[in-house]
C-alpha cells in the first residue's frame, strides 16, 4: 500500500459533476481533509479534466480543456480528487495526452501528485473515524476507475469498516461495472440499461438502504435508476445513493 | 439509421432466456478461472512473462516467420502465405483439389471462420464436417461461433437435445449430456475414417523448431490431424513464438483462463508429416499462414499488442457487455473485448468503429487477459482514429466515423471548459435556470431519472464560504 508524509496542504480538484450536481460532495470531501489539519486549496479556476472529450476519441479537445488544469496547481502539494475515474484521467492518461508536447514534463509532474480521495483518506492520512450515525446496512459500489485504474478498492471498505454502526452489505457481481462509462450510457443505451438494471436488482437483492460510491458517475447511473424504477414501478423503497464523502463527513461530524 | 450492431443489441436484450443463460455459464467459468490462481502473485509474474514472450515474438516477427518457413520446410511441412481470405481460401482449394478430397474434416479453428472456408469450399463440391463438439452442433445449427473457445455456449442443453432429435431422427431424443455427447463421438468416428483430409487451427508457432502446437480437449484435433492422409493446418501469422521454451508459460495460462482447466486433455505438437518408417500419421502436411490485415495492425508500435492475444477468451467470459449480449450480437468472427479492438482494425474504423464504443472502459478485461493486452487503453486509440481528421491512413477507415456537428460540439464544449470565466458563467447559469432544464433526456430517462443541477455550484458555495471567513 503506498504510503506518504502528511502533507501540509492539498489542492481539491472537485470534478465538474460535483461542481454543477453534487457540490455537498465536494463540501464534505474538503471538510473530511480540513478536519485532518490540512490546509485545502480549491483552485477557482478549474473545469472539468477533459475525459469526457478523450474518452470519445476528441483528443485534441481533450487537451485543451486538460492544459488549462495543468496551470492550477502550482505548488508541490497531492491534488485530491473525489472520484476514482476523474482521478485516473489525470494520474494515467495526461501523460499519454501531453506525450510529445511541451507541457509533457508538467502533466508528468501533475500526474505524479494526484489521488482518489478515499484511497488519500486511508494511505496518506491514515484517518480514524468516529462513528455518530444509527445503524445502517450499506452497500458499497466501487467504481471500476477506482478499482482497476487507481487500484484503490481497498479504501472505501477501510474506511466503511471503521464505521461501528454501519453494516456492509454485499451485492451480487459487486466488481461488475453499473454501465455508466461516460458517453457509452448515450452511445450504447439498450445495454447500459441492461447493467443498471442488474446492478440496480443486486443492491436490492442486497438489503442496502444506501449505497454509497467512490463516483458521482456511478451514483447519477444507479441513482437515477433506482429513482427511476420508485415512479416508474412504484418498487418497494429501494437504496438511497450517496458519494462516500459526504456519507463519511455526516456519520462523523457530530452534529 | 439503426446499424446492423445495434439491431443485433436489441435482439439480444430482449432474448430474457438467452441473456439468463449466458449470465450463469459466464459465472461458471469467471468462478472456476480464479479458483485456479490462489496466489496472485505468480499470476501476476506469469502474465508479465507470457506478455514478454508475446510481445518479443512481435518485436521480431519477420525474422521469426522466416525461421519458422525454414525450419517447417527442413521437417517436410509445406509452408504457405496468404495475405487475403481468399487467398487463403484458394491455397486450401487447391491442395484439396490436387488430392482429389470431397470429404474435409476439422478441427476448430476460427482462422478458418475468418476465412468463411465451409461456406467456399462447400460452394465448390467439398464437404466440410466440424469435429470440435461446439462447431458440430453450431454447424447442425447453420450458425455461427458466439465464442472463440466455446462456440455453442449461447445453445442450453435442450435447445440442442432438440436439435439433435431434428437432424438425427433415428436416435432416440434425450437430453443428457453423455448421451448427447456419444452420439455425436460416433457420428464423428465414422467421418473421421472417410474424410481424405484434415484441417486445424494452430495455437502456438515454434519458429526455433518448425513445431505446431494444438491445445485442445476432445482428441478430434488430434484425429483431425493424424487420422486423414492429408492435414493442413490454418492460422494467423501473428501466432508465432520464438522457441519451445516459450511454449509452457503460454500453455500454463491459456487453459486456466480460457476455460479454467488447469490443462487441456490433449495437446499436440506436430513437427511434419509421417516419416518412412513410421506407421501412422497424414504423408502431407501444410501450413497456411494468413495475414488478412495484421501485418497493418503490426505496423503500429501501439496497436501491435492486438496481435499478443493467444484466443483465450478470458475477456470475453469478464466483459460485461458480452455478458449481456453473447457473441451474434456482435456480427463479426471475433465478439467480446478482444473481437472490439481486433475487428475493427481488421475490417475497417468506418464499418465497425461502433464497437470500439460499445464498452465501459469497465478494464475487466485488461484485468484477466494472460498477456496483458491494454484493451481500455486501445479501445480508446480506436475511437480517437474513427474520428480524427489529421490522419496518417495506418489504420483502416480512419477518420471515417467523424461527424461535423459532433465535433463541432465538442470543439465548442472545450472552449468554454478551457476558459475559466467563461466557464464560470455557464455553470452559474445552469444553477440558475435549472428549472427550465428538460427532465426527459432521450435514452438516459427511459429507464433513469435526470440527474439535478444543484442550485448553488459548489464553485459558488465555496466562495460564499470564503467571504463570511474573511
Amino acid at each position: 500500500m503506498p504510503s506518504e508524509t502528511r502533507p501540509e496542504g492539498v489542492y481539491f480538484y472537485a470534478t465538474c459533476l460535483v461542481d454543477l450536481f453534487y457540490p455537498q460532495v465536494g463540501l464534505a470531501g474538503m471538510a473530511l481533509l480540513k478536519r485532518e489539519g490540512l490546509k485545502v486549496i480549491f483552485p477557482g479556476d478549474q473545469t472539468c479534466c477533459g475525459q469526457p472529450a478523450y474518452n470519445a476519441g476528441y483528443r485534441e479537445q481533450a487537451r485543451q480543456v486538460a492544459a488549462a488544469q495543468l496551470d492550477l496547481f502550482a505548488k508541490d502539494h497531492p491534488i485530491v480528487v473525489p472520484s476514482g475515474s476523474c482521478a485516473g484521467m489525470m494520474k494515467h492518461h495526461y501523460p499519454a495526452l501531453f506525450a510529445g508536447t511541451e507541457r509533457h514534463s508538467q502533466a508528468l509532474a501533475v500526474a505524479d501528485r494526484v489521488w482518489e480521495l478515499t484511497a488519500f483518506l486511508t494511505d496518506v492520512l491514515q484517518i480514524e473515524l468516529q462513528d455518530l450515525g444509527d445503524p445502517l446496512k450499506v452497500a458499497l459500489h466501487t467504481s471500476c476507475s477506482t478499482r482497476r485504474e487507481m487500484g484503490a478498492a481497498h479504501a472505501g471498505e477501510a474506511l466503511l469498516a471503521q464505521l461501528d454502526g454501519v453494516e456492509l452489505v454485499q451485492q451480487d457481481h459487486k466488481t461488475e461495472c453499473c454501465g455508466f462509462g461516460g458517453t457509452f450510457a448515450v452511445k450504447q443505451p439498450e445495454i447500459s440499461a441492461a447493467m443498471v438494471e442488474d446492478k440496480t436488482r443486486s443492491l436490492r437483492l442486497a438489503g442496502a438502504e444506501l449505497v454509497v460510491s467512490q463516483d458521482c458517475g456511478c451514483l447519477m447511473n444507479i441513482g437515477g435508476a433506482l429513482e427511476f424504477q420508485k415512479e416508474d414501478r412504484s418498487q418497494a423503497e429501494g437504496p438511497a445513493t450517496q458519494h462516500i464523502a459526504e456519507f463519511l463527513w455526516e456519520r462523523t461530524r457530530g452534529q | 439509421m439503426a446499424s446492423e450492431f445495434h439491431r443485433g443489441v436489441v435482439k439480444a436484450l430482449h432474448d430474457g432466456a438467452l441473456r439468463g443463460h449466458l449470465r450463469r455459464a459466464m459465472d461458471s467459468l469467471m468462478e472456476k478461472r480464479q479458483a485456479l490462481f490462489p496466489d496472485v502473485d505468480e499470476l501476476e509474474s506469469l502474465r508479465r512473462r507470457c506478455m514478454q514472450i508475446r510481445a518479443h515474438a512481435l518485436a521480431n516477427l519477420p525474422d521469426l516467420l522466416e525461421q519458422l518457413e525454414q525450419r517447417c520446410s527442413e521437417n517436410g511441412i509445406q509452408v504457405h502465405w496468404a495475405e487475403t481470405t481468399e487467398q487463403a481460401n484458394d491455397l486450401v482449394y487447391e491442395i484439396l483439389q490436387r488430392h482429389g478430397v470431397k470429404q474435409l474434416v476439422k478441427g476448430k479453428s476460427m482462422v478458418s471462420e475468418e476465412m468463411g472456408l465451409n461456406h467456399y469450399l462447400e460452394a465448390r463440391g467439398i464437404e466440410c464436417l466440424e469435429s470440435d463438439l461446439g462447431e458440430f452442433i453450431i454447424q447442425l445449427a447453420g450458425e455461427t461461433p458466439s465464442h472463440i473457445v466455446m462456440p455453442a455456449l449461447h445453445k442450453s442443453k435442450q435447445e440442442i437435445a432438440e436439435l439433435f432429435h431434428e437432424k438425427f431422427p433415428d436416435i432416440p431424443y434425450t437430453d443428457d449430456v453423455d448421451e448427447l455427447t456419444a452420439a455425436a463421438r460416433a457420428i464423428l468416428r465414422e467421418k473421421f475414417e472417410q474424410a481424405e483430409a484434415g484441417l486445424s487451427g494452430v495455437n502456438f508457432l515454434v519458429a526455433e523448431t518448425g513445431t505446431l502446437c494444438l491445445v485442445e480437449n476432445e482428441g478430434n484435433g488430434r484425429m483431425s490431424t493424424t487420422v486423414p492422409p492429408l492435414h493442413i493446418a490454418v492460422t494467423g501469422i501473428e501466432k508465432v513464438v520464438e522457441k519451445l521454451a516459450d511454449v509452457p508459460p503460454l500453455l500454463s495460462l491459456l487453459p486456466r483462463s480460457a476455460t479454467g482447466q488447469r490443462i487441456t486433455t490433449y495437446f499436440n505438437m506436430i513437427s511434419g508429416p509421417r516419416k518412412p518408417d513410421e506407421k501412422d500419421g497424414p504423408t502431407e502436411v501444410h501450413l497456411v499462414l494468413l495475414d488478412n490485415g495484421r501485418s497493418r495492425i503490426y505496423a503500429d508500435e501501439e496497436l501491435q499488442a492486438t496481435l499478443r492475444c493467444i484466443r483465450c477468451g478470458a475477456c470475453i467470459n469478464h466483459c460485461p457487455v458480452y455478458t449481456r449480449l453473447g457473441g451474434h450480437a456482435y456480427g463479426t468472427v471475433y465478439p467480446g473485448p478482444i473481437g472490439s479492438i481486433l475487428e475493427p482494425q481488421k475490417e475497417g474504423l468506418d464499418r465497425l468503429g461502433e464497437l470500439a464504443e460499445a464498452s465501459t472502459l469497465c478494464g475487466a478485461c485488461a484485468e484477466v487477459c494472460p498477456v496483458r493486452i491494454p484493451i481500455p487503453q486501445l479501445l480508446n486509440r480506436l475511437r480517437w482514429e474513427s474520428v480524427r481528421q489529421d490522419g496518417d491512413d495506418e489504420t483502416k477507415g480512419q477518420g471515417g466515423r467523424r461527424k461535423a456537428t459532433q465535433a463541432g460540439l465538442w470543439q465548442a464544449w472545450a472552449s468554454l471548459a478551457s476558459h475559466p470565466a467563461l466557464y464560470r458563467i455557464a455553470v452559474g447559469s445552469a444553477s440558475r435556470f435549472r428549472r427550465l432544464l428538460p427532465q426527459q433526456l432521450g435514452p438516459w430517462t427511459r429507464v433513469r431519472k435526470a440527474p439535478q443541477i444543484a442550485e448553488k455550484p459548489l464553485r459558488q458555495l465555496i466562495e460564499q464560504e470564503d467571504k463570511r471567513d474573511e
